[in-house]
């Protein structure tokens, strides 16, 4: 299976210059100054994190005691981080929305965890996992940093079976790996199909020990409105107790944010109902640059859109493209029929046709936009929502024959049920039905090497930051990311902000304090005073259908233009026409889902703007004018080797584009085919 | 399919609460059960009534945040969790009585949310192993056989709903509990703190006002995970040897 192998080409100027088209996002933005990550050591890469963690300033034991740090998320990059700064002897306070901290979304991975251990003498290496990650990322992401990620790989391992996570293991009781996402060494660790789960358990037993010891206190159910800024640092947060309705203040030497993805801004994805982009907008409205908002990872088999009733999308493991072949009805005339009366030469099984050398095993974003673009002629199967058919047949029958139904069962058997309770369908007598779906954001707030924001004091970890993936993310690297963050990376590089404290005690009534807080009850007050008459997911779902036609998986400078008109006054309509019932003194979700949608709107427009400026194709973004004549994905490295970063200047004014050079030193960027 | 839905409606902890009728029209076999329910709750958002509360997140049946007894059973009427069971196992006309999770150490905090605090505090006395970040051996240092791995996999893909307090008459977490003994006991590195460990989690289940096991098994029936009755077999072994030791 190729996760994210060869899909772009370099760009060939004859075809598609860019500066023949000037500057797409032109009247859209603010050119601004170059942004440079002043924290990266030079030298040589494989030397570059020790010197920086030799480097880093000291926090003395008895001084650690008097540090405050807020960390926002609990799940693989807050978790861990929580527990790891606790057993240093900072006094943490962890907030998350959910009613435990177990119950983050990083519990719902499932294939498995990268590392570089190399257990099976196959010629892996961190300097290959660095490799095959800035590959995978398009050469969009930052050097330094993604060798770090695979230097701490092994540490996360060590650590994890440490804290009792029951990974696969083989008969001589020593750690299974198998092969994930198309690389060619076998370096993924794995739980079954719950990776996730249980380095999520394994981070909040860690954490919940802390909270036992002391060192941290644990707030469930309050959610993080509003980043306190004193003098350009960032100092703490407001939340609201979902329960109680309190708007609380919380003060701190530093705060970190681990609140995840914003995948949910196309409303149907395959995030929780309650991941949110909140913690980070907020943030990015104080100062905090948001990088690459536009990068969005689209997994092709997911199980599809029943009806304008769904709330959320299912994602199975994409190995089932190994065996099954996907078809649509060559005829609009037999789309509603049953599948199994089509006969053979009336079946377009299009990826075979169109790409014959790798048939069903295209890359993710290939599969993705062939899959719409038969559905978009009319030839999609499946329930029609909206009067579209969204899905394509994922057959077995041939597999079966060749297999027997027991060597499928073998291999797919917990799919193939979770399938048939969703579907109500038997994926051993009928075919499967998939369609894509947003699964995962590489795009989110800058940081530099420390994993600082661009606010001092401000610390971002896991996918809410920007800085592994590039402009795609490899299979089985979420998880390591998340983890080689909170308990590896970031409590190393806290350290040297924390020396210089603590910082000078800040009153409740500060004015900054004083306005964070104003401006959480304002809003509050306005959402439940409007007394409109739609709610706010049938906004959201609105919202999210004009992001996934314009900004999905193909984008074009005249459909993201039109995606912003469509925003901006559906952005002004919600503001003035929402209903959101109850009081502010209670548990309200409709309430929590209003200032959700809102910071939604704002960001949804950014990624707009920021796919406008990239009229360039790599890694999961595909722009309509940036391709080969074959339709392959076409790269500008002349034009956009670099970071997007954006700065918020103000409700009235355009954003404004600091751009980050790419550079690189220790791998050379090459020209890809996956022909 | 047309339904009437019998939900217990409650403002907050300290109001008493009531069952409400709502009749509902149009809800199609593929609709999940919180699906249903959203779309109740746009009806009653469109008529100016509060909307139904229950928690939910993941919905694909793995962080455990939802949670509804369904005709008096928890999740429902298939072995899986609320967010996973679908419409068609109902059919037109049926009257579906939907109330909170039932339990003394599980209070309502609003209609069909309840506070499962309770869960964390038992794993913060001991479901956990103590391994500070940094401190620990190369993985392949202690070997674990395949058999006890799975096994401990197995038990270690509870999801902390709480279908098991809630199904069980006496109100008790021995499940749940049994669940994480037996997780952490299966495994060499479980080993240093096991007597620890049982005795703190006992202690603290009995202290939130969780009830005792009497072998009824009716939490292993609601269990989504199929979590076996023998963990809690396992439990009463690791307490009775951790008394004999001393604790």
């Amino acid at each position: 299976m190729t996760d994210m192998p060869d899909t772009t080409l370099t760009g060939d100027p004859s075809h598609d210059a860019p500066g023949q088209h000037g500057d797409d996002a032109a009247g859209y933005y603010t050119p601004g100054s170059p942004l440079l990550d002043t924290k990266a050591p030079d030298g040589p890469i494989d030397q570059r994190w020790q010197t920086r963690k030799f480097e880093a300033r000291l926090v003395n034991p008895a001084n650690r005691r008097k540090l405050d740090i807020i960390i926002v998320g609990t799940g693989l990059a807050g978790g861990s981080a929580a527990a790891t700064l606790g057993e240093a002897g900072y006094n943490v306070k962890s907030f998350c929305y959910q009613d435990s901290p177990r119950r983050a979304h990083s519990i719902a991975a499932q294939g498995g965890i990268n590392a570089a251990k190399n257990y099976k003498e196959d010629g892996d290496s961190v300097h290959r996992l660095f490799y095959d990650t800035v590959k995978g990322g398009d050469y969009r992401s930052r050097e330094s940093n993604v060798y770090r990620l695979a230097e701490v790989s092994t540490n996360i391992i060590d650590q994890c079976v440490a804290q009792g996570v029951p990974f696969a293991r083989e008969y001589g009781g020593l750690l299974d790996n198998r092969s994930f996402g198309g690389v060619q060494v076998s370096r993924t660790f794995y739980a079954r199909g719950q990776t996730g789960q249980q380095l999520l358990i394994g981070a909040y037993q860690a954490m919940e020990r802390q909270v036992a010891a002391g060192t941290v206190e644990q707030f469930t159910r309050h959610e993080m409105l509003e980043l306190i800024v004193v003098d350009g640092k960032a100092r703490g947060i407001i939340a609201r107790d979902l329960v109680t309705g309190e708007i609380e203040t919380h003060l701190a030497d530093v705060v970190v944010l681990a609140t995840g993805g914003y995948g949910n801004v196309f409303f149907l994805s395959t995030n929780a109902m309650g991941s949110n982009v909140t913690a980070s907008w907020r943030a990015h409205r104080k100062g905090a640059y948001m990088a690459n908002p536009c990068y969005t990872q689209i997994h092709p088999t997911c199980i599809p859109v029943t009806g304008t009733h769904q709330s959320k999308l299912t994602l199975m493991s994409e190995s089932l493209r190994n065996d099954g072949r996907i078809w649509v009805p060559k005829n609009k005339a037999d789309c509603e029929k049953d599948p199994r009366e089509i006969p053979e030469e009336a079946r377009d099984y299009y990826l075979e046709r169109i790409y014959p050398s790798f048939g069903n095993l295209v890359p993710r974003d290939i599969a993705s936009r062939a899959a719409k673009n038969v559905c978009d002629e009319g030839r999609g199967v499946g329930p029609a929502v909206d009067g579209v058919r969204r899905g394509v047949y994922l057959d077995f029958s041939s597999a079966i024959e060749r297999l027997g139904r027991e060597g499928i069962e073998e291999k797919y058997d917990n799919l193939f049920d979770m399938y048939a309770r969703i579907t109500g369908e038997n994926p051993y007598e009928t075919p499967m039905r998939i369609y894509p779906a947003v699964h995962y954001v590489m795009g989110g707030l800058w940081v530099d090497y420390d994993l600082q924001s661009t606010i001092p004091g401000l610390f971002v970890t896991g996918e809410a930051n920007f800085s592994d993936h590039g402009a795609n993310r490899l299979g089985a690297s979420a998880l390591m990311q998340g983890l080689a963050d909170g308990y590896f990376v970031l409590p190393h590089t806290i350290r040297d902000y924390l020396a210089d404290g603590p910082f000078e005690k800040i009153d409740e009534d500060h004015p900054a304090v004083v306005e964070a807080r104003k401006s959480v009850e304002d809003r509050v007050r306005h959402f439940l005073s409007t007394n409109g008459t739609r709610s706010v997911d049938s906004y959201h779902r609105e919202l999210g259908n004009i992001m996934w036609e314009y900004c999905g998986m193909e984008r074009s400078e005249d459909g993201l233009k039109k995606a912003i008109d469509l925003i901006r006054s559906l952005k002004d309509d919600f503001w003035r026409n929402v209903k959101v019932l109850g009081t502010a003194e209670s548990l309200n979700q409709s309430l929590e889902k209003a200032g959700r949608v809102a910071d939604f709107f704002e960001l949804g427009e950014l990624m707009c703007i920021d796919a406008l400026n990239r009229r360039e194709s790599c890694g999961g973004h595909f722009r309509s004018e940036s391709q080969t004549e074959d339709g392959e994905a076409l790269r500008h490295d002349d034009q956009f080797a670099y970071v997007a970063a954006w700065e918020f200047a103000g409700d009235e004014e355009l954003p404004v584009l600091h751009k980050e050079d790419l550079v690189y030193t220790a791998i050379e960027m090459k020209q890809r085919s996956y022909k | 399919m047309r339904l009437t839905l019998k939900i217990w409606r409650q403002p907050n902890a300290e109001t008493q609460g009531a069952m409400h009728t709502y009749e509902i029209d149009g809800v199609s076999d593929d609709m999940s059960f919180l699906e249903m329910l959203d779309v109740l709750n746009e009806d009653l958002i469109a008529k100016g009534e509060d909307p139904v509360a229950f928690d939910s997140d993941c919905r694909e049946g793995i962080c455990g945040a939802c949670g509804l007894m369904i005709n008096g059973q928890a999740h429902g009427p298939e072995v899986t969790t609320t967010c996973q069971l679908h419409m068609r196992s109902f059919k037109d006309g049926d009257e579906i009585v939907v109330e909170p999770w039932r339990a003394d150490a599980f209070p309502v905090v609003k209609d069909l949310v309840v506070d499962r605090g309770a869960f964390d505090r038992i794993i913060q006395a001991g479901g956990y192993i103590s391994v500070n970040t940094g401190s620990a051996p190369e993985a392949h240092s202690v070997p674990v056989p395949r058999d006890d791995a799975i096994r401990a996999f197995n038990v270690a893909t509870c999801i902390g709903c709480g279908a098991c307090v809630a199904a069980c008459p006496n109100g008790s977490a021995s499940l749940f509990m049994g669940a994480k003994i037996t997780h952490l006991g299966e495994l060499p590195q479980g080993q240093p703190e096991r007597d620890s460990r049982v005795v703190g989690m006992v202690a603290q289940h009995d202290a939130e006002g969780f009830g005792g096991c009497t072998n009824i098994g009716e939490c292993t029936a609601a269990c989504p995970k199929e979590i076996p009755l023998d963990v809690i077999s396992r439990l009463n072994w690791d307490l009775h040897a951790a008394l004999r030791h001393g604790h």
